[in-house]
């Protein structure tokens, strides 16, 4: 077989059934056998539209996401893409062609250092030289990418290699010896987090996005209720415990609830889950969480104690630990006051804003939320539409927030959202995007009409570039560099694509236009007109403590 | 502080460069990195010297190199019996009449005068760290005009 009939072979050995991806010189052959296979390729317009519906796809399905690109241009356009997968560690196998193994180090049309430039956001990444290698390292990739911490991995194949005729097999067993994932946690480290439990007093626990990798939202649950302690997420974590459940507290950080705030800075005991002391979320490094010990579960050992100086480190599988920890915990703490204390933050600083004369971005979200019961996946954008959309909808389940945490890539959501709809089509998917956004993957329209893949889009239209315009108006005295944008009629836009566009001005229009988009079966985008310099409060300035908020209501 | 670090790694192309991006782009500092084939040849052995400022860097440089698919192991020599040595070579200034004071000066090193040139003598040495600059601080009072050093190399007992 030649080495494209081999990738498309191991391809479909591994399950993969969409793939995401452009054409280009150095992928011809693998495009000539991708003509007749069964695999679906989805072809985008952009190849960074290909990395992020693989991204998407990954994090709606759990599986691999797939895309593929030629070499040079193609693959670095691939390049946010993955970079954003590997910030949030979301399992995907990017396939790249390349110039011809002779050719390669002399300056070739179309030439890049694929492998070179991805080797600091890849998992890991392979130059294939030998088509006899091929089938060993697709296994390995798609192990790599979907088992441990997750991660992207990025196979270079040389177009004369796809081209090379060798004998095939299938490799049944896989020997890494430098990758020996740890599932199982320590069972003394674990005793010991349930006898800190057990004596704990404001016990909380802070969940990630582990919990969503490791699909442990039963057992952490179970552990909240079995110990009655109040869960905040992080972003990539929401969805990993009930949002509307009465012990969340909804997400924490920069822009979290004030009420997960306070109880960071005035709990005993963290119990962190697949979470990693991000920035946004930790605040002023020695001002966080002066009262507690902590407790960190998570798969990646380099996470441990990293940014914040954890006391009982568990390694290991999320489900597995808090599986092994109910068992352990014998007694739950006696957290009535804690509790009583959180509701009184509750209802002190709760999650608010005004009503004005024009549409509120928050009031959107709301009517998202109810006119799909909570039930649709959505995508976000970055920037205020990404904090509004994690503030206003509340997730219930695990998947339903697609969001980019670590890179906050602009051009994300859309892109992702056809993911994500490729891969549950019978989900209702919502992106939720602001004007500027938008614009950085608008192109997929296109792929998105062309194969039928119906998401919906709400723009949060406000005529900025909503986030760097806040952060100008409190830090640069409202110097608002560069940051008002001239818009197309998204409206006009969305329709030359052959999708739909529907414009919201009034607050009126706003639930029926999100019910009228709900029932036509195309592409919508809705342009909800809102108000323009809204801004995303409660809001800790960055390199403070996470108590020091800023309400923005007074 | 400086922390003798060895690394057993996949004989691959392309995991020098892994493991040099590694510690550039998490700012850890490389003092020297040494490398070669081991018995097997699908390995390769890496010593390392880091400067780390405290434990929990040293901590963080070690999990993630194990965390690089390549890597097969780490292992610490701060707590941890083990020799280390270093190989020089210098290019000192001697005049003929000098030349026996220079053979004195290092016989109590590991060290010997590989050959002269004109009036400039080659020498080698192997030893420990200490040592050395020890016998570089002896060899400071002829003048070394060149110096090539090839990083420490660390073995446990």
């Amino acid at each position: 077989m030649t080495g494209a009939q081999i990738l498309i072979e191991c391809l479909k050995r591994e399950g993969v059934e969409i793939i995401f991806g452009y054409p280009g010189g150095q992928v011809l052959p693998i495009f000539d056998k991708l003509y007749d296979a069964e695999l679906k390729l989805i072809l985008v317009r952009h190849e960074q539209g290909a990395a992020h519906a693989a991204d998407g796809y990954a994090r709606a399905t759990g599986k691999p996401g797939v895309c593929i690109a030629t070499s040079g241009p193609g693959a670095t356009n691939l390049t946010t893409g993955i970079a954003n997968a590997y910030m949030d560690s979301i399992p995907m196998v990017a396939i790249t062609g390349q110039v011809k193994t002779f050719l390669i180090g002399n300056d070739a049309f179309q030439e890049a250092d694929v492998t070179g430039i991805t080797r600091p956001i890849t998992k890991h990444n392979y130059l294939v030289k030998d088509a006899k290698e091929l089938a060993r390292i697709i296994r390995e990739a798609f192990y790599i990418a979907s088992t441990g911490r997750p991660g992207p991995v990025l196979i270079d194949i040389p177009s004369d290699v796809q081209l090379q005729d060798v004998e095939y097999s299938w490799p049944k067993e896989i020997e890494i010896r430098g990758y020996k994932p740890t599932y199982q946690g320590h069972p003394g480290q674990i005793k010991k987090a349930a006898k800190l439990i057990a004596e704990s007093k404001k016990p909380l626990i802070y969940a990630g996005g582990g919990v969503i990798t490791s699909g442990c939202n039963k057992e952490l649950r179970e552990l909240a209720e079995k110990i009655k302690a109040p869960v905040t997420m992080t972003l990539m974590g929401l969805g990993g415990f009930p949002g509307e459940h009465e012990l969340s507290l909804g997400m924490l950080g920069m822009h979290g609830t004030a009420y997960a705030n306070h109880a960071i800075m005035e709990s005993d005991l963290i119990i962190a889950v697949g979470a990693r002391f991000d920035d946004r979320v930790t605040g002023r490094l020695d001002a966080f969480a002066p009262y507690a010990k902590i407790i960190h579960i998570d798969v990646d050992p380099s996470s441990i104690s990293k940014n914040v100086l954890v006391d009982i480190p568990i390694v290991g599988d999320a489900k597995n630990i808090l599986t092994q920890l109910l068992l352990e915990l014998k007694s739950a703490p006696d957290t009535e006051s804690w509790l009583k204390t959180v509701e009184s933050w509750r209802k002190k600083y709760p999650l608010t804003y005004k009503e004005g004369a024009k549409i509120k971005p928050q009031y959107v979200i709301e009517q998202i939320y109810e006119a799909t019961k909570g039930e649709a996946i959505i995508t976000t954008e970055v920037g205020q539409n990404q904090m509004w959309a994690c503030q206003w909808y509340k997730y219930s389940q695990p998947r339903t927030l697609i969001s980019s945490g670590g890179l906050g890539t602009m051009g994300f959501g859309f892109p992702a959202a056809m993911g994500a709809k490729s891969g549950c089509p019978d989900k209702i998917v919502f992106d939720i995007a602001g004007d500027g956004s938008i614009q950085m993957n608008i192109q997929e329209l296109a792929t998105c009409v062309c194969n039928k893949i119906n998401v919906k889009v709400a723009i949060l239209n406000n005529g900025y570039l909503g986030m760097v315009r806040q952060w100008q108006e409190l830090f640069y005295k409202k110097r608002y560099s560069h940051t008002c944008l001239y818009n197309p009629d998204f409206v006009r836009l969305a329709e030359s694509y052959g999708a739909v566009g529907i414009r919201v001005t009034r607050k009126d229009e706003v639930r029926p236009a999100i019910k009228k988009a709900l029932a036509i079966d195309n592409t919508v985008f809705i342009d909800f007109h809102v108000e323009p310099e809204e801004n995303v409060f409660p809001m800790v300035p960055a390199g403070q403590a996470i108590n020091q908020i800023i309400e923005g209501l007074a | 502080m400086r922390h003798t670090i060895s690394v057993l790694v996949e004989n691959k192309f392309g995991v020098l460069a892994r493991i040099a991006g590694l510690f550039s782009a998490r700012g850890y500092n490389i003092a020297s990195l040494a490398v070669s084939e081991t018995l097997d040849p699908d390995i390769s052995y890496m010593t390392i010297v880091v400067e780390a400022k405290d434990e929990t860097v040293l901590e963080q440089v070690k999990k993630q190199l194990n965390k690089l698919i390549d890597v097969i192991s780490v292992t610490d020599f701060t707590k941890k019996e083990h020799i280390d040595r270093e190989l020089i070579l210098a290019k000192v200034s001697c005049p003929a009449k000098e030349k026996a004071r220079l053979e004195n000066s290092i016989k109590k090193y590991v060290a010997k005068i590989i050959a002269f040139q004109g009036e400039v003598a080659f020498i080698e040495a192997v030893d420990e760290q200490a040592k050395i600059k020890e016998l570089l601080e002896n060899l400071s009072q002829f003048g070394v005009k060149e110096l090539v050093r090839t990083g420490r190399i660390a073995m446990a007992y």
